[in-house]
């Protein structure tokens, strides 16, 4: 069965650009991009000069919300540890493998730590063969350095990235904010920005002993920016992420006491949110991810510092990124290589890329279609997203997993 | 005394549903709350303390978190006022069995109080149910957040002995970090216009407080100087014992109200605490009995009639007093 996708703007590399064109599948995969002759036999689809870009693939999610991820374009998810019971054995790996499956693609990520306890090391090997790409220590810092040096050569000798967390949590130490005027008028408990650095800090130190793959999935100050940008500029193995919220909201958002902008790590000051966008204009980011977390109101009605971290961020993950590009500080190319590319190559699976031979997961994208988020109409399990009312732009039209449609 | 302010006619006066902090009101409707407390405190030294305002309604103190005095301000409150008093402890609610604060916050509204009194030990939580009731909502103070009715009860000490508050250097000492007294009056006194300092030691000293219009000292010697009021604040005998704090002793060395250090403020500067006290860690006894400078028998005073204002005036809509409906 194949297909032939015309009349699209094909969405490449950062390098290559949008490609005016056609490409065409066979069976699950991606047979030519750009060519123009038609096959007889195939199924012409008429993109009406849409986008036709690479299924998003959202590294470190904590659920697997097929609707959510339907509505934002994501076409694989790696699922974190950090679920009740945690992925900590090859048996929760393998069972959560084939959720989704079909139409949408899991790779749950293995717990570094039993029980993502930070004190003994989980079976990775063992869930390596199980089908795990990665390892993380999921929402929490391992604090002890003993452990975490031979996690990482643990995690080198098997050739698995590791995923970490960063904030030190003894400076964090139940902290709920970012230290600032906003904290300090709400009378949250606050700690530094500084916390990340300081994380960030003792493991590049490990990674240049141990030259381990470690991928700090969300940074989210100048000072941690800082510190990436100048380990990539000295060759250390180590790539980072962020989501949208990081990127476009300040710890201002949190003011009336909102838990839908109660995030892990939490929302920082202004200078750090700019930051961020510098570093994703520089190449300091890699990964651009929605962390997508669904909390009823069982977990966030509740008075501040009780309530759990998190935002359903999938649905809107495409839409806010897409703003970086309207604003002229990166490229629709660049976009989809931090959404699409570089998490597939994080989990390396031939996808995420308008490649011959890759994985024809492919989205049709209207980059211009006007749409407003309303946390009462998500597809997401629950609507707790920070960025209720905003105007977006950007909606998914078609998706399509392995050369099918959804 | 400065109660010469020409207020906004009826519920202009105070257009706001409920108190759930000071942050965010107008000098004007702190004053009037000030001024309308004035009846109260003359009705209370009478020997036949009641008015029958609130006749007929029922007050819900619904806290969260252990109080003695708090509660019983506002239970005193309430009944002078006329209305039926209840008061709800955490420790016999189902908050034990794990009901949710919301679930808790339905069933009060069910039970159609007229006004809920709330005190939780977490930031917003006040606010939180007040967004789910139909009633007026009376924060006794949510976790650090704020303290509204002892920024009042405070402000409202400080105006009769010293008349207008603007103007007036007020110092305030102590764990500012996990204070709501320290938050509500920092917002009132410096929206009333007082020059306001803040002392602690470094670790209980939050960020950014020079944003909140207020000076920053860490040396309580020279924060003293020329005050015209002194506040100290209560420091939590789990926090003087090497977390923030070294020992009480250190902290009696460095922030301790003692006589000698008094002598660095203004001859007739005023000595507030919140209560209660401990005595000979933050405040020595002789300062904190010297009839002449200490007021903080007075606050427990003051706070009485300030609640028994903020009731009346937060129920006049629905008892539909004119120019209130």
């Amino acid at each position: 069965m194949s297909k032939y996708f015309t009349n699209a703007q094909l969405v490449g590399s950062a390098e290559q650009g949008v490609m005016t064109g056609s490409l065409a599948t066979s069976g699950d995969l991606i047979e030519t991009v750009g060519g123009t002759e038609p096959q007889s036999k195939s199924d012409k689809i008429d993109c009406n000069g849409l986008l036709l870009a690479p299924g998003i693939v959202d590294l470190g999610v904590f659920v697997i919300d097929k609707p959510a991820f339907h509505f934002g374009g994501v076409t694989r998810a790696a699922l974190m540890p950090d679920q009740s019971p945690v992925l900590d054995l090859p048996a929760m790996i393998k069972h959560n493998s084939a959720i989704g499956k079909p139409d949408l693609w899991s790779h749950p990520i293995a717990a570094a730590t039993k029980s993502l306890a930070g004190k003994q090391l989980a079976e990775i090997g063992l869930m390596k063969d199980a089908g795990a790409r990665v390892v993380s220590t999921g929402r929490q810092w391992i604090a002890d350095s003993g452990l975490m040096f031979k996690l990482l050569q643990y995690c080198q000798s098997l050739d698995l990235p590791l995923i970490v967390h960063s904030e030190d949590a003894n400076l964090v130490n139940g902290a709920v904010a970012t230290s600032g005027e906003t904290a300090t008028r709400l009378g949250l408990a606050s700690a530094p920005a500084s916390a990340e650095a300081l994380s960030i800090a003792r493991d590049l130190t490990l990674v240049e002993e141990t030259r381990a793959h470690v991928h700090f999935r969300q940074v989210t100050t100048e000072r941690g920016l800082n510190l990436i940008r100048k380990a990539k500029s000295q060759g250390l193995p180590v790539t980072c992420g962020i989501t949208p919220a990081h990127f476009l909201l300040s710890d201002i958002a949190i003011s009336d006491f909102r838990t839908f902008a109660r995030l892990s790590p939490p929302l920082r000051g202004e200078d750090d949110r700019q930051a961020c966008i510098a570093a994703i204009a520089d190449g300091t980011i890699d990964i651009i991810s929605s962390g997508h977390d669904p909390r009823g109101p069982e977990d966030k009605r509740l008075p501040f510092a009780e309530s759990e971290p998190g935002m359903a961020g999938a649905e809107t993950l495409l839409a806010l990124a897409l703003n970086l590009v309207k604003d002229g500080m990166i490229s629709i190319g660049r976009l989809f290589e931090l959404l699409s590319a570089n998490p597939a190559r994080l989990l390396n699976v031939k996808a995420g890329s308008l490649t011959a031979g890759y994985e024809a997961d492919l989205i049709l994208v209207d980059p211009d279609a006007p749409w407003q988020v309303d946390t009462r109409k998500m597809a997401a399990a629950a609507g707790n997203t920070p960025f209720h009312g905003l105007p977006a732009q950007g909606r998914v039209k078609a998706i399509y997993k392995g050369g099918k449609a959804i | 005394m400065a109660t010469s302010h020409q207020f906004p006619a009826g519920s202009d006066a105070f257009p706001h549903n409920h108190l759930l902090g000071i942050a965010g009101l107008q000098p004007w409707e702190i004053l009037f709350l000030l001024k309308e407390a004035e009846q109260w405190v003359d009705l209370n030294r009478k020997s036949s303390k009641h008015a029958n305002r609130l006749d007929g309604l029922t007050v819900i103190n619904a806290f969260f978190e252990n109080s003695t005095r708090t509660l019983l301000s506002f239970e005193i409150a309430g009944k002078r006022m006329g209305a039926d008093v209840v008061n709800m402890h955490a420790a016999q609610s189902s908050i034990k069995k794990g009901e949710t604060l919301i679930d808790t916050a339905v069933t009060l509204n069910a039970m159609k109080a007229d006004a809920i009194v709330i005190r939780h030990g977490s930031s917003g939580a006040v606010q939180l149910i007040a967004d789910k009731v139909d009633c007026p909502v009376l924060n006794a103070g949510d976790g650090r957040h704020e303290h509204p009715t002892q920024a009042l009860l405070d402000a409202l000490t400080i105006q009769r002995r010293k008349g207008d508050i603007s103007g007036l250097t007020i110092t305030i000492c102590g764990d500012v970090m996990h204070s709501r007294v320290a938050r509500s009056n920092i917002y009132c006194l410096t929206t009333l216009g007082a020059k306001v300092r803040v002392c602690a030691p470094a670790p209980l000293l939050p960020v950014a407080l020079d944003r909140m219009s207020v000076e920053v000292f860490t040396d309580f010697d020279r924060a003293l100087a020329g005050s015209d009021v002194v506040m100290m604040l209560r420091l939590q005998s789990e926090r003087m014992n090497g977390d923030f704090i070294p020992s009480p002793r250190e902290y009696h060395h460095l922030y301790g109200l003692t006589k000698e250090r008094l002598q660095l403020a203004d001859a007739d500067a005023l000595v507030m605490h919140p209560g209660p006290m401990n005595r000979g860690v933050e405040i020595d006894s002789d300062v904190a009995d010297d009839v002449d400078r200490s007021t903080i028998t007075e606050q427990v005073e003051m706070g009485v009639a300030v609640r028994m204002a903020c009731l009346d005036i937060l129920t006049r809509r629905s008892r539909g007093v004119e120019g209130w409906a």
